[in-house]
């Protein structure tokens, strides 16, 4: 288990004070001017070699994206923009760090807005998100009053202004380029790439879209070193990581762990364990709703990493855990997750469009069982004519979720339509 | 996707009231030159807090304020779906379906919205109450939960969520956030993490 000595957001529940003088005795914002001082080229080696993989579900590492930027300017300006749109089902961790810890999101705009060559920032926070916007907004009026933004922003000789943006509710801005479509003052609908937004993203200029709590993390792995960060966790996993547990554990929570801690041990440490015990697990989505559940045979052992959930079929994404225990009903659960994207896809493109609207439809009828088995089949089928077929990845997150549960679940699935078939399912269909 | 269309009954008019003037001014002053359209989405959020929701009289001030096509406004207030492009309660309930809440009870809390304020997307009587489900809002390990107006209401029970809303309609004073004994999304009891005394140099 993590100790707090190596824990990087040591405010995470807004427990200690959220004022910049409480952020500065916690260390935040301490030898900043000595980071820049060393460079661009030590900053971007420096986050390279931590082994940092981006926080907002895709996993691409932070420094080497930081590279892509170019070296020089060719007249136009460069931007970095965060992505606070958290609105994957199950992640609930960037909000904590805007209200609770917002000084190392700050503070990590500068470092990393000077690293690409950036003098301006945007953090774009989710509309929902209206008292982390403001508390954000408090905090960055602080930094500018202590001269930590603004012209030679701590006192490094970088000028840099940082600004607050929102949405107003669409899952899809989370997506980086509807991301800045958004905040642009468009519909917020995916761009096709390449240009890559390093070459054209913010108006055109070359921009860097990393998650909030990517950007937080890095002050302090410079402060602490590649080595101290690339130390924890496992080789190519390295590091600390937020965790959002929710569902059915007895005490759901947000965590900072050890990369590649055993989900059994996170659930029991920090959640007091699943409700009605281990035995009663059922299956988990192991990093926000786009990534395939996982039955409880797959839990028993598994390690909360990039590298071991791939290798199961599954995931780790923002790393928000959802749990559910034997009393769920496994195919409302996720057909609740298919009306969502149904909700959220922008529209765009038409296997997404259509598609998320017709699993639902199909997903509704197989919660009632009212449904032929020949057509569990027809509807993997259709998962696989969406998956890698759009622009984005919404129509992979739409449909990863029902092949999860066809590949884990099929039998439950059968029985279902099997009993529906035989009239056994009076109760369930009066719901 | 959802599909969103304009009330059929629109006010004839809109104006920003002159605070909320140089609120926008303000706004646009945060993007270069010729960027200003990038200050829609504050800005209708704006005129949504002016007037309760989005008229297409305030589109069409807006489109102008910024220089925009009114088409290009009225994308983005459609697209968008925390616009509400009807009148809402005085004091608007949006709860969390999506399956984390749905998992810890948000259909329970359906019920009780049923109960006391009405069907979805219907003003109640007085004025105070309307509500509708929406989908997942991002504080998941505090499921399951509503927004009201500004704030989260989170852990919440049928018990305390009715109690919460009675106290509302009542013009008596609620406490946002969590309904249990945690400040934020610590876990419920004793620490499990963070326990021991925090310096520069981080946690001992």
């Amino acid at each position: 288990m993590l100790q707090d000595k190596d824990r990087i957001f040591t405010n995470l529940y807004g427990l200690d004070g959220c004022t910049l003088a409480d952020a500065q005795r916690r260390g935040d914002w301490s030898g900043t001017k000595d980071l820049i001082a060393k460079g661009k080229d030590w900053i971007i080696d420096e986050m390279k070699a931590s082994g940092l993989r981006g926080r907002g579900g895709a996993g691409f590492p932070t420094g080497l994206k930081w590279s892509f930027m170019p070296k020089e300017s060719d007249g136009r300006p460069h931007y970095l923009v965060v992505n606070a749109d958290e609105s994957e089902p199950g992640t609930c961790k960037d909000r904590e760090i805007m209200r609770h810890d917002p000084q190392k999101l700050i503070e990590g705009c500068l470092v990393a807005g000077f690293a690409m060559g950036a003098n301006a920032g945007y953090i774009y926070v989710r509309g929902e998100f209206i008292r982390e916007r403001e508390a954000l907004q408090v905090a960055i009026d602080e930094a500018y009053a202590a001269g930590l933004l603004g012209k030679n922003a701590a006192d490094s000789g970088w000028d840099f202004e940082l600004y607050v943006h929102h949405g107003a509710g669409a899952y899809i801005c989370g997506e980086e380029t509807a991301l800045l479509e958004s905040l642009e003052g468009k519909k917020g609908m995916p761009r096709l790439k390449p240009p890559f937004p390093a070459n054209a993203g913010l108006y055109g200029a070359p921009t860097t879209v990393n998650n909030v709590e990517s950007i937080a993390v890095a002050p302090t792995i410079l402060r602490r070193g590649a080595s101290w960060f690339s130390g924890l966790g496992r080789p190519n996993n390295a590091g600390t990581k937020l965790f959002s547990i929710s569902g059915h554990v007895n005490n759901p929570c947000n965590v900072e762990e050890e990369m590649g801690i055993p989900l059994r041990e996170l659930i029991d440490k920090h959640c007091g364990g699943v409700r009605g015990g281990w035995d009663n697990l059922l299956a988990v989505i192991p990093g926000g709703s786009s990534v395939p559940l996982m039955p409880k045979s797959v839990c028993d052992d598994i390690l909360m990493d990039f590298d071991s959930l791939k290798e199961v079929g599954s995931g780790l994404g923002t790393a928000a855990v959802i749990v559910m225990d034997k009393s769920t009903d496994i195919i409302k659960a996720i057909a609740r997750l298919s009306a969502f994207y149904k909700h959220e896809s922008c529209g765009q493109c038409t296997p997404c469009r259509e598609g998320t609207g017709w699993m639902w439809r199909v997903m509704e009828r197989l919660a009632k069982g009212e449904a032929e088995v020949e057509e569990i089949d027809m509807l993997l089928d259709v998962t696989k004519r969406i998956e890698g077929h759009t622009i984005c990845a919404l129509g992979d997150a739409a449909a990863w979720p029902v092949q999860g549960l066809i590949k884990h679940f099929r039998p439950v699935i059968e029985e279902r339509i099997a009993a529906q078939k035989a009239g056994r399912l009076v109760q369930v269909a009066a719901e | 996707m959802s599909v969103r269309r304009l009330d059929a009954n629109q006010p004839d008019s809109f104006e920003f009231t002159p605070e909320n003037i140089e609120w926008s001014k303000k706004q646009m002053e945060k993007y270069p030159e010729g960027r200003q359209a990038s200050a829609v989405i504050p800005m209708l959020w704006q005129a949504q807090k002016q007037e309760g929701w989005v008229s297409e009289p305030a589109i069409e001030v807006i489109a102008d304020m910024l220089g925009m096509a009114k088409i290009r406004v009225l994308e983005v207030a459609t697209f968008y779906t925390m616009f509400n492009l009807s009148p809402v309660g005085k004091h608007f309930v949006q709860l969390c379906g999506t399956t984390p809440c749905w998992l810890r009870g948000a259909d329970d809390l359906k019920d009780v919205c049923r109960k006391h304020i009405g069907d979805p997307n219907t003003v109640s009587d007085d004025g105070q109450l309307s509500w509708m489900e929406v989908e997942c809002l991002g504080a998941c390990s505090n499921a399951p939960m509503v927004q009201i107006n500004d704030d989260y209401y989170e852990d919440l029970t049928a018990e305390n969520f009715a109690q919460i809303l009675e106290d509302l309609r009542a013009g008596r004073e609620v406490k946002p956030g969590p309904q249990t004994d945690r400040k934020g999304s610590e876990p419920l009891g004793t620490l499990t993490s963070l326990t021991t005394p925090i310096t520069a140099e981080g946690a001992e």
